[in-house]
Order: structure tokens, then sequence, then C-alpha cells
């Protein structure tokens, strides 16, 4: 009965140390090579996936040159060594107690107003918000006017009554175009 | 194989010079011995280009490591698959290859032009030579020799960018190539019309399908680009208006503005100044595209085309636009409307208002690329045009366009009266409002997405409408079943019918891009084991439980892979992979910083998009960015749709449509229609 206890004894204690080896290895064991898999990375806090710290990044630029914003930079491109760096500058001055536009503002001191993913809606940069919507307005205003003009201009040349469907009347005519637009492609 | 492909550069260039001279001369001169000339001298820079490109090709198969090329974007261990495009991921091989394309497009204008536009030959022999030996020139002359030999020849070449290690970048780069190359074509007749002073309406016959060739291509190489980008670069989007994305959109916006206003000039011959304008005008934007990304003047990631070629391109650019006006504004006189407009209220109008939008959006697209240098100039001030203000200028415009592509097909030609009209809209529109208010019932309010599927719905209902009422009449006149009438319909009339499936592609691409308002995205850190949790915007909550770190070698690389269960609302729907990996030359050696690969799975409401950002303190914990994007599935099956819709109206055969002022529109067309009582 003592050799059956300790052998299942020795059975349960061998178990649950494979199993804590085991537990150990799979749950946070050391990678073959962690050189293969680019550089290490900090686990993530709770304001790394702040909503409001998300929204500044998104409206702030990544230096490194590939267009994106921070906060879609660095947690794209993990190379860059920009965008992390950047990320801590937005934390530490939220940290301080700054609002948004605080901060923003701060970058655009530092870094100019290339900092942001948007110029500022304001003198000269109004034109590279509204100019091609206006110049569209005006063209599309142009073309009515214009379209307007031949139009007159191609009546007034017409002559006076058709040489066709001159018996035609107006109910006619609409029957004919009906019958036009039934007839398959 | 380096020195025969030095050699064939230098022959391709004599030839291609010989070719333009002869071209106009003998055009101009009307000198058959000339013109013929020309017309072999085509082919034989084709020839001469061929070898070229056979010889870089050779000397990348056989790791010909003393090419400065081979050495610097391939390596021994490179997949056989990507030495294949290893010939265009760089400046110099893609100039190669570009010069070649047009070169082998040009030798085809040449074969299969039909006899009825022989006189537009030599000049456009003269044209393509021109072309494509202003290509070879920047290779012999810039620093952009595919052949240049290396200051010493290494054990192993430096590998290829991972990035450029997908299927998408075997596919996207020659596709766009081709569409841009093949624009030069179109623009060739043009300038021949404009040149020999035939200005009737045979030049567009002749050109029609190499236009539509042309957009194809874009169309593909656009898509195939948005493709990669999404799967590759890992972002979670597939448009981010880079500078080079935004030039290959530009003649892709011109060309299809002209393949709209060119159906006016052939039914009334009207807009010839307009269509000969936007044809030039795409060829100039494929230009201008080029020099804009091979010159670094603008940043942008597609760093590896940058150069000091870009100023060969702006050089030839300010020639090729300053001949073109000079030629075009020469024969303005030549170019009046055969008809008038009857009313403001007609197709015609439609298709001018539609191509004023087109133009727009592309000035708009270029305005916001180039806004950057122009703030610099004006304000002395550099800003960033980035992807929030190009959706802020550039969505409202797209959606009216959207709503466009719907009531110009309701409208009718020359004049539309109110009784058609109120025909014409009932359906769409009921369809469009019917489909507002239930997204608004559901809770929709995001107004963007709201009219993207309205108008899209509008859209739905006026093709819909088009192919029921196409049917309906052919099952009244040949007693035909609604399904057969409809394939009748499209065999029989396939460039309105194929037009309308485009149209219906450019609704599921927009219904996908309003998907991308919707989407959702979340960061974690997990040990093996460990879940994270995301509810997307279809209403159900994902969860992803880390399975474990693997790292195994494969081919060229050392990979780093991520394993993830995936739960919808806590019931199995498979596994995702993500990867690390490490590129390694064939002495072992590191070639580039550790790449990304995405773990992507996706269906028909969302994609479910997983990153591995990386492993903590070099532990299987490691950090991953979910992200949620729906309806994604839908661009790339529009995408499918268009490219359908394109070679439906490509198809030859069909209905031949006669084009008012063309020799082929003296043959009878159109219906004979007699007036009965209405039962």
């Amino acid at each position: 009965m003592s050799d059956r206890l300790s052998r299942r004894g020795f059975f349960a204690v061998s178990a649950a140390a494979a199993g804590a080896l085991i537990q150990d290895t799979v749950r946070a064991g050391r990678v073959y090579d962690p050189q293969r898999a680019g550089r290490p990375k900090e686990p993530i806090t709770a304001l790394d996936t702040d909503a409001g710290i998300q929204a500044i990044e998104k409206k702030l630029r990544c230096s490194c040159g590939c267009g994106l914003d921070i906060y879609t930079c660095r947690t794209t491109d993990f190379q860059c060594t920009y965008s992390p760096a950047l990320h801590k500058d937005v934390l530490r001055l939220a940290g301080q107690g700054k609002t948004a536009q605080q901060i923003l503002d701060e970058f655009v001191k530092q870094y100019g107003q290339v900092a942001l993913m948007s110029p500022p809606r304001e003198g000269f940069n109004l034109a590279g918000y509204f100019l091609p919507g206006v110049a569209i307005l005006v063209a599309a205003v142009f073309l009515l006017l214009t379209l307007r003009r031949w139009t007159r201009d191609a009546k007034a040349a017409a002559p006076a009554t058709p040489a066709t469907l001159s018996n035609a009347t107006p109910d006619e005519l609409e029957r004919l175009r009906r019958e036009l637009d039934r007839l398959p492609g | 194989m380096g020195l025969l492909g030095h050699l064939s550069l230098w022959l391709a260039f004599l030839v291609g010079l010989w070719g333009a001279i002869t071209g106009f001369v003998g055009g101009a001169q009307q000198r058959p011995d000339l013109q013929q000339s020309a017309r072999n001298a085509t082919l034989a820079l084709f020839g001469a280009l061929l070898v070229a490109v056979i010889s870089l090709e050779v000397a990348i198969f056989r790791h010909d490591f003393s090419l400065q090329y081979v050495a610097s974007r391939t390596s021994r261990n490179l997949p056989t698959f990507y030495l294949w495009s290893a010939m265009y991921s760089g400046q110099e091989g893609s100039l190669l290859f570009w010069a070649a394309v047009l070169s082998l497009f040009g030798a085809m204008t040449q074969l299969l032009t039909s006899r009825r536009h022989r006189a537009y030959l030599p000049y456009v022999a003269a044209i393509t030579s021109l072309v494509a030996t202003f290509f070879v020139s920047v290779m012999l002359f810039a620093p952009a020799n595919p052949f240049q030999r290396a200051a010493f020849t290494p054990l192993d070449g430096s590998g290829m960018n991972p990035q450029l290690q997908n299927p998408g970048m075997v596919f996207h780069p020659p596709m766009l190539y081709l569409g841009y190359i093949s624009i030069t074509i179109p623009f060739a007749f043009a300038m021949a019309a404009l040149l020999t002073k035939k200005l009737d309406a045979d030049w567009l016959v002749a050109v029609r399908k190499w236009t539509i060739v042309s957009w194809l291509f874009l169309s593909i190489g656009l898509l195939i680009g948005m493709w990669w980008a999404y799967v590759e670069l890992g972002w979670g989007g597939y448009w981010a208006w880079d500078p080079v994305e935004n030039a290959a959109l530009l003649p892709w916006l011109v060309m299809t503005a002209f393949l709209h206003s060119v159906m006016v000039q052939e039914k009334r011959g009207m807009l010839k100044k307009w269509n000969l304008a936007l044809v030039i005008g795409a060829w100039l934007l494929s230009i201008f595209g080029t020099f804009l990304t091979r010159s670094g003047v603008i940043a942008s990631v597609h760093s590896f085309t940058q150069s000091p070629v870009g100023y060969f391109f702006l050089a030839f650019l300010v020639v090729a636009a300053i001949a073109s006006a000079s030629v075009y504004i020469k024969r303005l006189p030549l170019l009046e409307a055969e008809a008038t407009l009857e009313s403001v209220v007609s197709r015609e109008a439609s298709f001018l208002f539609n191509n004023l939008l087109l133009i727009g959006l592309a000035f708009s697209v270029l305005w916001g690329t180039l806004y950057p240098i122009i703030s610099e100039w004006v304000q002395g001030v550099k800003v960033t045009y980035g992807p929030p203000t190009f959706n802020f200028v550039n969505i409202p415009l797209g959606l009216v366009l959207l709503l466009l592509t719907g009531i110009g097909p309701l409208i009718a030609w020359r004049r539309a009266s109110t009784a058609n009209l109120r025909r014409q809209f009932a359906v769409p529109v009921t369809t469009g409002v019917f489909a507002l208010l239930i997204l608004l019932v559901a809770g929709m309010r995001d107004p963007g997405p709201l009219l993207a599927f309205s108008f899209g719905a509008f859209v739905f209902g006026t093709v819909f409408q088009e192919f029921a009422r196409g049917a309906r009449a052919r099952h009244r006149q040949y007693g035909e079943s609604t399904a057969f009438a409809v394939v009748q319909l499209l065999s029989r009339n396939r460039r309105r019918y194929g037009g309308y499936i485009v149209h219906i592609a450019i609704v599921l691409l927009f219904v996908g891009f309003a998907g991308m308002a919707f989407k959702t995205e979340t960061e974690a850190t997990l040990r093996p084991g460990e879940s994270a949790e995301l509810k997307g915007s279809d209403g159900h909550v994902y969860t992803f439980t880390h399975l474990g770190i693997s790292q195994y070698n494969a081919l060229n690389r050392q990979v780093t892979a991520a394993l993830l269960d995936v739960r919808r609302d806590g019931k199995d729907i498979g596994r995702l992979r993500t990867e690390k990996r490490q590129h390694v030359d064939a002495l072992g050696n590191n070639t580039f910083e550790p790449s990304t690969e995405v773990g992507i799975m996706s269906g028909l409401r969302v994609d479910l998009y997983v990153v591995l950002a990386g492993l903590v303190n070099g532990t299987e914990q490691a950090v991953f960015r979910f992200t949620i994007n729906p309806l994604v599935w839908w661009v790339w099956f529009g995408g499918f749709v268009l490219v359908i819709g394109g070679l439906i109206v490509l198809w030859p055969g069909g209905t031949a449509v006669a084009v008012r002022g063309s020799k082929a529109s003296s043959v009878q067309a159109g219906y004979a229609v007699k007036l009965e009582a209405e039962r």
C-alpha cells in the first residue's frame, strides 16, 4: 500500500514538476534566437492603447519618412526608431497634464507645421483644402452657362420646322422615345 | 551577358533615333521608302531591347554579381519566382522593362493596325521610337545602366528588399507599367492625327482598343498594388495617398474621362478638342508621374525608385508638353464640332459634367500631392498633406462622381423630356432612398458611408433597370429567357453592357472603401494561453488566444511565427499566423532588417488583421496589433468585377459601333421604328 502511495506520489510530483516546467516554458519561455524577431518590445501599457493618446498620435506625422502618423507607424514599421520615441514624447507631455491641443502645439513648436498630418486650416492653407472644390464649382457654373449658350445658339440656328417628323405631335414623339428605349442593346 | 546587353542598348538607341527621324520625315514628305524604314526600325528596336532584357534576365539567373544591378537586387538564395521580378524591382531594370515593352507595343501597332489607318503609322512609329529612345538614353547617359559593372564582384548579392518578396510585387509593377506604357500608343495616334490633319473620327477607332487596354492594365496595376500594400505593409489599409500611388491614379482618372467623352464624339461628332486634350494630358501625366516618383522631389515610401534620373524626365516632360501643345493649338481650327448641343438635360451634357468631376478629381489629387512644395514656395513653410487632408478634400468629390455614375445612363442622348426623366429615375431613386432609410433605421449616422451606400444602391438600381429593360425587350422580340437575354445583351453590345458591369464594380469598390470608416483596432501583450478581445463593427466579439511562438528556417529567411486561435462569440473559427522574417543571403548573413508578415482571416463582412509587433525580452510573450477591417473583401471582389467588365468591353466582336465622321458611319446603323397604336 505504502509502495503504491509512494509510486502515486512520485508520479504526481513528477507530473506537477513537468507541468510547471512546460507551463513556464510555454507561458514565458525564451525563444531559440530572439535576434530573428527584430527589436525587443516593451509590454503594452494602458496608456499605449488609450483612445485619447491614439487620437493625438493620429494627427502627428512620424519623422522617419514613411508618411504615416505616429500611431500607425509605431504599430506598423516596428523597426522605426522615430515613432516609439515620438510616442514617448506624447506620453510625457500628456503626463504633464497638457491637453491634446497643447501637445499638438508643442510638436509644431519643436518640429514645425510639417509635424501635423493636416496643415492648419488658416491663411494660405485654406487653398490647400478648398481650392479643388471651389475650382470644380466655378468650372461647373461656367460649363452650365456655356452649355446653355450653346443650346440657345443651336436653337437660333435651327430651321423653323424640322424637315422630318414635322407631322409628329409631342405625344407621338414621346411614344417614339419610349419605343426606342425598349429596343435591345 | 553584360557586354551583350550594353551593346544592345546602344544599338536600340541608334535604331530608335533612326526610326524617329525616318518616321517624321517620311510622314511629312510622304516618302514610302522612309515610311517603310521607320516601320522596320520599330521592329529592330524591339529586337535590340529584347536582347537586352534577355541578357539581364540571364545575368540574374546566373547570379552574375559582376553587374552592379544583379549584385544589389538579388542573392544566390533568392527564390526563382522573385528572380523573374528582380528585373523590374529597381530603377535601372524597370527603365529597361519600360523601354522594351514600349518597343513591343510600337511593333505591334505597326503589325496589327488595319489598312484603313495606315496613314497615321509613320508618325506613330516616329513617336513610339522617340519615346523608347528617350528611355534608352536615360539608361545610357544618366546613372541608370542595368549593365553597369560593379567595382568588385561580391561572393553573394545584397538580396531583394523583403517587402518586394511578395506575389503581389511580381505582378503589380508590370501591370502598372503596361498601363503607363501603353498610354503612349493613343498619344501617338492623337499626335499623328494632328500632324496628318486627318482629324475625322478614324483616329478614335484606331486608338479605342488601345485606350481600354491601357485603362485596364492601369486598373489591374492599381488594384494589385492596393492588395500588396494591405497584405505586406501591415498598417491595416490599402491606400495611403502616397505620391507614387497618386501618380498612378492621375492618368487613370484622365483616361476614365476620355473613355466617357469619346462616346460623345463617336455618336455626335462633338468634343473633338477635348478628347485630343485628354489623350495628350493622360500621356503627359504618365511622364509627370514618372518624374515625380523617380526624382525624389516629394518624399515617398517608394524610395527604391528615387534618383537623379528624375530630372531627365522633367526635361523630357517640358519639351514634350511644349511640342504637343504647339501642334494641338495649330490644329484647333480643324477641330470644330459637327453637331450642336440640343439640351442641357442630355447624355452629352451629363458626360461633360462627369468629365469635369473626373478631371477635377485628378486636379485635386495633383494639388494635394504637390501642396507641400507649393506651400514651401508660397509661404515658406513645410507642411504635410496627409491622408486625413486627402480624404477631407476628395471623399465628397468621389461621392458626387458615384452619383453621376448612376445618373449618366438614365439621361437620353440629345434631349430628355420630363416624362422620360420621371420614368427613368423612378426605380433607381426608389432603390437609393430605400437603402438610405434602412441604414438610418439600422442606426448608421456617419454621413460618408451613409451617402456611399445610398448612392451605390442608386447606381445599382440604374444598372439593374438597364439590364432588365434590355432583357425584357429581347424576351418580347425574340422570346428569349431572361438569363439568355442578359447573355445576349452582353455579347451583342459589349461596350454598353460591359460598361455597366464596370459601374457595378465601382459601386462595390465604394462599398469597400466606406467600410473602412468602421474599422476597430487594439494592441495587446499576450503570453501563450492569454487572450485579447475586440468587438467588430459586425456586432460580434472576436477573441484571439496566443498559442505560442515557433522559429524555423524557410528558403532565404529565418522565421519567427506566432500562432493564434480565433473565436467569434466564443465559437472557434480558425487559426491565424503572423510572422517576423529575417532575410539572409546564401552565407547566412542578414540582408535586411526583420520584416513583418500580417495574419489575415478574410470574410465577406470583416477581415481579421493581426500583426506580430515583437517579442518581450526574447520570450514568447508577444506584442500584437489586432485590427478588424470591415468589407475589405468587397474591394478585391469589386476589382475582379471591374476587370471582367473591362474585358467584356475589350473583347473583339459584338455589334460594331458606327462612328460619326468615320468611313464606317456611312453604313446603315440604328433601328427602323414604326409607330403603331398603343394597346
